[in-house]
């Protein structure tokens, strides 16, 4: 067991972990900071990946704004204390189905997936620059990149209007 | 190498040397990690001190007085007394407080704070991690600091302390957005976002280059740390310490010492990025590399004080506005206007880094600076005249009034106006 | 570059340490005299009333929203940053536009009245 594997299980647990607590979590603000936990661990990997980049991009997106946004959203509700847990059985039932369906889906694309066995190639030295040069390629990435600011201008503009006081 | 053009590498060498001789190669690097980090986490702590005590004077100096000087010579010794009384003041715990949030949060914002220093070149070599996205892991651990601010207001069951904890994030969260975008420059001229490279790219200091970015990062870097003047939020006379109201004691004084921390962290990142880092002239024919960018970082830590010392709080509302309506256009200007100058500047001939081309993009920057006062003051001129000509016919009405009535109320219709 | 991830960790480790250390020498140092009313809630000197929960305004939402369109967009931001010297200047011009639409989207925020402190 190399030390790779044995750094890569202890961030797939905290990942793990990290997910559970979310789910499991009466109080919403607990269930907000186990999500940061997760999210944490996933930035550990991409950085045991060697993908520094997107380790960084992970933990300001994910845990310094999506995270912040969500711990805002959850002040909204007034559930947040976890004074009120659901009752219904039936709700329950119905979550359970869907997510052991959910379950038998990831677990045979996984199984089906042809995973490489050798190892690939090292990742170069500048991978940020070549990231940069693609995103503006024309022959690359050029068009996903423009409607990319196009749909974050859509996601401004729905967003600020529902949660805009109608006078 | 000389033993004073790199004593810390030196030392280095030899501590590893008289480990390898009875550790495997992994445990002495591990054991050279973990007290390279174990130093630079002391002088986070050391600076701490020497930036609370460099504070203190510097703002009783500003106001016309002495300031701290019973404990030790020039009060030196005042943040040991500070610290001793900090370890022994009772720490109240609120009723109903969450135990695990509440205790977590301050560390975590002490520790956010630290972990920028394991990026910052203090020499050539003197770095504790030269990562390849240096600047980029400095803007993701300022998000770890926003979110213990954040569990700091919820885990103390008071209404006051959730309140001042969601304001102080939004203007954290608003100012670094131009923080962001104006960093963004310095990387574009720099062509990495690796620490050392930026400074090895600075044979012009990038102040001088692009020094509406440096004011951009300089004022935003303030805002994010929640000094004054972009104090309001949790300003003593204000809402009261807003998010750590129920904080006493050393949970307190973590929080503090976080924010100073942070204050000498951003003054070190902008020595790196604008003020050449290590870079300075030999003393008596020694490179003392790391001599020079302690006093660059200093100086900068300096402004700061000052623009506490001398400048008065802004209102909430003024924030903002400033933020999103003139630093953010701003910076976004800066970035197309900074490409624009380097292609010109290249397509004339200047190669990047030399002094013509600096010259070329200073004249833009102060372009730049000259057109956004500009309309700064127009705007500010348009909305006095509109306020003035609202007022006038009022003033009219009052003068009116005052004529109609006895001698008795003439003098306090005299005083409104 | 393993290396350096290892070292940051090793930071993370480090720098919580230290953060923890002053509080477990103050544990045992200070003194522990808890009575309900030290204890209670701060609400400048009356008693409190009502749960602490804050009628919250949608502002701060919308602030944190901005934000996260900002910050998506120095994502694209920092490589194309990184990579500019080798870039055409088309290369240059399509990043321009990129900044322009995210202006478009700030002025938008701007005429409807988002940005304004309520």
């Amino acid at each position: 067991m190399t030390t790779l594997q044995v750094m890569f299980f202890f961030f797939s647990l905290i990942t793990v972990a990290g997910g559970l607590y979310t789910v499991i979590a009466r109080n919403l603000f607990h269930a907000a900071l186990g999500l940061i936990v997760s999210l944490a661990g996933v930035a550990a990997l991409y950085a045991l990946l060697e993908a520094s980049f997107l380790a960084a991009a992970q933990v300001a997106i994910y845990i310094g704004a999506i995270a912040i946004l969500i711990i805002f959203a959850v002040m909204l509700t007034r559930g947040v204390t976890g004074k009120n847990p659901v009752k219904d059985w039936w709700t329950y039932t119905i979550t359970a189905i869907v997510c052991l369906l959910l379950l038998v889906v990831l677990l045979t694309t996984l199984f089906r997936f042809d995973w490489p066995q050798t190892a690939q190639a090292a990742v170069p030295a500048d991978s940020i620059a070549r990231l940069g040069k693609s995103l503006v390629d024309p022959s690359l990435y050029v068009l996903p990149f423009e409607v990319a600011s196009v749909l974050l201008v859509a996601a401004l503009i729905g967003s600020a209007y529902i949660a805009r006081d109608k006078k | 190498m000389n033993v004073i053009n790199d004593p810390f590498t030196w030392a280095g060498n030899l501590i590893a040397q008289w480990l390898s001789g009875f550790m495997p190669p992994v445990g002495v690097d591990v054991t050279m990690m973990v007290l390279r980090a174990g130093v630079l986490g002391v002088f986070a702590l050391v600076m701490f001190m020497v930036m609370t005590w460099i504070e203190r004077k510097g703002i009783a100096r500003i106001q016309d007085r002495i300031g701290p000087n019973v404990a030790g010579p020039f009060g030196l010794l005042q943040p040991i007394a500070d610290g001793v009384k900090a370890l022994t003041k009772e720490d109240i715990t609120p009723t109903n407080a969450d135990r695990m949030v509440y205790n977590t949060a301050p560390i975590l914002s002490a520790a956010a704070a630290m972990l920028v220093f394991a990026v910052i070149p203090f020499g050539p070599g003197l770095i504790g991690a030269d990562i390849n996205i240096g600047i980029f892991y400095i803007l993701a651990v300022g998000g770890l600091g926003i979110i213990a601010i954040l569990m700091a207001g919820w885990s103390s069951n008071n209404k006051y302390a959730l309140l001042g904890a969601f304001r102080v994030v939004a203007q954290l969260v608003s100012y670094e957005v131009p923080h962001v975008l104006s960093i963004a420059a310095v990387v574009m001229l720099a062509g990495s976002m690796s620490m050392i490279t930026i400074v090895e790219k600075q044979p012009v200091w990038f102040i001088l280059v692009l020094p509406v970015s440096a004011i951009i990062v300089l004022l935003s870097g303030m805002a994010e740390i929640g000094r004054s003047p972009f104090d309001l939020l949790d300003a003593e006379s204000e809402i009261i310490a807003g998010h750590h109201i129920e904080y006493s004691g050393m949970k307190f004084a973590l929080f503090f010492l976080g924010e100073y921390v942070h204050a000498y962290a951003v003054s070190c990142m902008v020595a790196v990025l604008f003020l050449g880092g290590w870079s300075g002239p030999n003393i008596f024919g020694l490179t003392v590399p790391y001599l020079w960018f302690f006093i660059k970082s200093i100086l900068v830590f300096n402004v700061m004080v000052w623009a506490r010392g001398t400048l008065p709080r802004l209102r909430i509302d003024h924030l903002m506005a400033f933020n999103w309506k003139f630093l953010v256009p701003l910076s976004l200007a800066n970035l197309v206007v900074v490409a624009a100058a380097d292609r010109l500047a290249q397509a004339v001939g200047f190669a990047v880094g030399t002094w013509p081309w600096a010259l070329v993009m200073l004249a833009f920057n102060l372009a730049m600076i000259a057109v956004a006062l500009a309309m700064v003051g127009a705007t500010g001129r348009r909305a006095r005249r509109a306020t003035e000509s609202r007022a006038m016919p009022e003033a009219e009405t009052h003068e009116e009034e005052a004529h109609g009535v006895d001698a008795e109320r003439a003098p306090v219709a005299v005083g409104a106006h | 570059m393993l290396q350096d991830f290892a070292f940051i960790g090793i930071f993370l480790l480090v720098a919580g340490a230290l953060g923890v250390l002053p509080l477990v020498l103050a544990w045992m140092v200070r003194p522990a005299k808890p009575n309900p009313i030290k204890s209670s809630t701060y609400e400048c000197g009356v008693e409190t009333f009502g749960d602490a929960w804050v009628q919250f305004k949608v502002q701060y939402y919308v602030y944190a929203l901005v934000f996260v369109v900002f910050d998506i967009e120095t994502i694209f931001l920092f490589p194309w940053a990184v990579a500019y010297h080798q870039l055409p200047l088309f290369a240059v011009l399509e990043m321009v536009l990129f900044i322009f639409i995210l202006a478009g989207a700030l002025v938008y925020a701007w005429r409807k009245g988002d940005l304004e402190w309520v």
